[in-house]
């Protein structure tokens, strides 16, 4: 939709985080093309969620930065990153949707907000949304009164509710059953398909990774940093790092050099 | 970052075969309203025969959520006029999010009705609603009882760290409000005393005032109240997040009793510590008192201090003091009892706490009154 000036949507550059003096994770690079889905991947407790929460603008990194469309996001003011902002989305673990507001309130707030439509296309607009996620007629239920899974999906339609230009899932299949993982799987492709917007997705789902993964990054918590980077699919077929090939083969590569599962 | 849009452009002709051609322009960005349906719908109504609605997107540039909305209405006007919905022209990403919209069948009985009830049924309801509550509140206190039945016998489940944790933060932590709050009850009493006392030139009575008032009713009033505000409070709102996050339910599932676990070490703490902060409240009340009479009024501390005792009786000091640990039970009950009853989200949280400090002040506030009544009857 917008105008690609810049081939890399997101460049992380250098990126060290740390919790006071202690370092989670050193010199992590990334490029990140338009329309691409970026998974950040790696064992539990290795920094992945703090990965993202830094590019969502949620913590500050210790060194280095992220770029977007060739603009630094945290050496730029308040304001920018504020702007900048608005032009994401993100789909928190549990929805983290606002409980006592309906979901066709959660999607109306932020048009409510930042937009100057009036309060009927609010509502299509909002209809829409859950519309896109499956959840057409659930515009006045309360997020008690769904279920688990409907509230990540009605999570999703909040975070798509400014037609991002990027959207962030932190462990979208975390807590669903493996048919709702993989229709949220598909929508996620469907989405990129059809909105031309970024996806970065923190999960360790193998079958998310290989179904949708376009890139990736695998952290390390031993060594505290990167260990690879680039497609998982051919991460699983080249990559000679025994760790990562673990990861990848839910431990299984020992035994046998099997054969990559096929997306579907 | 992004140019200001241009304008959306609409326009909306009629073409050979019954076609309504929607042609659409520029930029559909929806953040400062688009073009309104409506005069599609007009140009449907104005033009004779129609039997299809086909659509122009060329000169489309860019667009977000908007256009969707837009193409979505247009979908229902066709499907309303019966029309033939052509599709085809649309570019490719915009019928992929249009079919992904219509893909999932609209729940028809989650649409929820907001037509609101009808009066009588509106009062049956909350006729029903308050007899639900007092149900509610009558069984909480059976399980209380046998929970301290069990208690006796020695059988209940539940760790006495929890009861002194729960002790120190009602009791020691309270003392600095207490106190603040106390000495300005005494303050409060003995300047209206004096005004009016003196005036019969009596302003020696200042110090039965300050004395009877303070140990009968303000020290351990006061003192209820506060602790509704502070303890009761903390306490609705810590077992509504417990419920919230399911630990409640977890209890249940090891087969704890979350009343002997929760509620029992919470009520023992405030009955012990309610009527020691009773005791500390009327000393420092009478402080208030004794500060004013004699710097203000010239009555010697010696005097003030006689007449005081001679006030204070046995059977009002007890008095006070048994109605302090009342008090104790009444926080401590309407607390848990809100945080047990709360809803499982953040909003039914400050419900609980409202409702457990609002409760608790009347029920003191109104037993108070009985009290008063009942030794006024019995010559206490």
């Amino acid at each position: 939709m917008a105008a690609a000036a810049h081939e890399n949507k997101i460049e992380i550059c250098d990126l060290t985080m740390a919790y006071g003096s202690f370092v989670v994770m050193r010199n992590i690079n990334a490029k990140i093309k338009r329309a691409e889905i970026f998974i950040i991947m790696g064992g539990s407790g290795c920094g992945k969620s703090t990965l993202l929460r830094q590019m969502i603008g949620l913590k500050a990194p210790a060194q280095g930065d992220i770029v977007y469309d060739g603009e630094a996001f945290w050496k730029s003011g308040e304001d920018e990153r504020r702007k900048r902002l608005r032009t994401f989305g993100v789909l928190f673990q549990g929805g983290a949707l606002w409980s006592s507001m309906t979901l066709a309130e959660n999607i109306s707030l932020p048009l409510g907000e930042y937009t100057d439509l009036g309060a009927a296309d609010i509502r299509d607009i909002a209809r829409l949304k859950l519309a896109l996620v499956g959840l057409k007629g659930f515009e006045d239920y309360y997020p008690a009164e769904i279920s688990g899974g409907m509230c990540k999906r009605a999570g999703l339609a909040r975070a798509l509710a400014l037609d991002p230009e990027v959207l962030f899932f932190d462990e979208p299949s975390a807590g669903l059953d493996p048919i709702s993982s993989r229709s949220l799987d598909e929508l996620i492709l469907q989405l990129r398909d059809s909105l031309g917007a970024t996806f970065v997705v923190v999960t360790h789902e193998l079958a998310s990774i290989f179904t949708i993964g376009d890139n990736s990054v695998f952290l390390d918590p031993n060594t505290r940093t990167m260990r690879a980077q680039g497609n998982p699919r051919e991460l699983l077929k080249n990559s000679t790092d025994p760790y990562v090939r673990e990861f990848l083969t839910r431990g299984e590569s020992a035994l046998t050099s099997a054969p990559p599962p096929t997306p579907a | 970052m992004i140019p200001e849009p241009s304008s959306a452009r609409l326009t909306v002709r009629r073409s050979e075969n019954g076609l309504l051609l929607v042609e659409m322009a520029g930029d559909w960005i929806a953040h400062a309203g688009l073009p309104d349906v409506d005069v599609v719908e007009k140009e449907l109504a104005a033009s004779g025969v129609v039997k299809a609605m086909g659509f122009e997107a060329t000169g489309l540039e860019r667009w977000n959520s908007g256009l969707i909305t837009f193409i979505l209405k247009c979908h229902a006007l066709c499907e309303q006029h019966h029309l033939e919905f052509q599709a085809q022209t649309l570019p490719a990403s915009v019928a992929k999010l249009i079919q992904l919209a219509q893909a999932a069948p609209e729940k028809k009985d989650a649409a929820r009705s907001v037509a609101p009830a009808p009066f009588l049924q509106r009062v049956g309801e909350s006729g029903l609603a308050s007899w639900a509550g007092a149900t509610a509140m009558l069984t909480f206190m059976g399980e209380n009882v046998l929970a301290f039945l069990k208690l006796v016998q020695g059988r209940a489940q539940f760790r006495g760290a929890d009861m002194l944790l729960v002790m120190q933060e009602c009791g020691p932590q309270a003392l600095g409000i207490v106190a603040l709050i106390n000495f300005l009850i005494g303050l409060i009493l003995a300047f209206v005393g004096a005004t009016e006392l003196t005036r019969f030139g009596a302003s020696i009575y200042t110090a039965d005032l300050v004395a009877v008032a303070t140990v009968r009713e303000m020290g351990c009033l006061m003192t209820g109240i506060i602790l509704c505000g502070r303890t009761g409070a903390a306490f609705a709102a810590q077992l509504g997040t417990m419920k919230v996050n399911q630990e409640i339910e977890a209890f249940q599932t090891f087969g704890i009793n979350p009343v002997e676990f929760l509620v029992l070490p919470r009520m023992l703490a405030l009955i012990v510590m309610v009527p020691l902060l009773c005791v500390f409240a009327d000393l420092i009340s009478i402080l208030g008192g004794f500060l004013v009479s004699t710097m203000m009024l010239n009555i010697t501390p010696a005097l003030y201090i006689h007449r005081t005792l001679e006030a204070i009786t046995l059977t009002s000091f007890l008095l006070g003091i048994f109605k302090g640990g009342y008090f104790g039970v009444v926080v401590a009950l309407t607390g848990c009892l809100r945080g047990m009853q709360c809803g499982t989200n953040a909003a039914a949280v400050g419900l609980a706490t409202t409702s457990a400090v609002v409760t608790g002040i009347t029920v003191i506030i109104a037993s108070d009154g009985l009290f008063a009544v009942i030794c006024n009857a019995l010559n206490f």
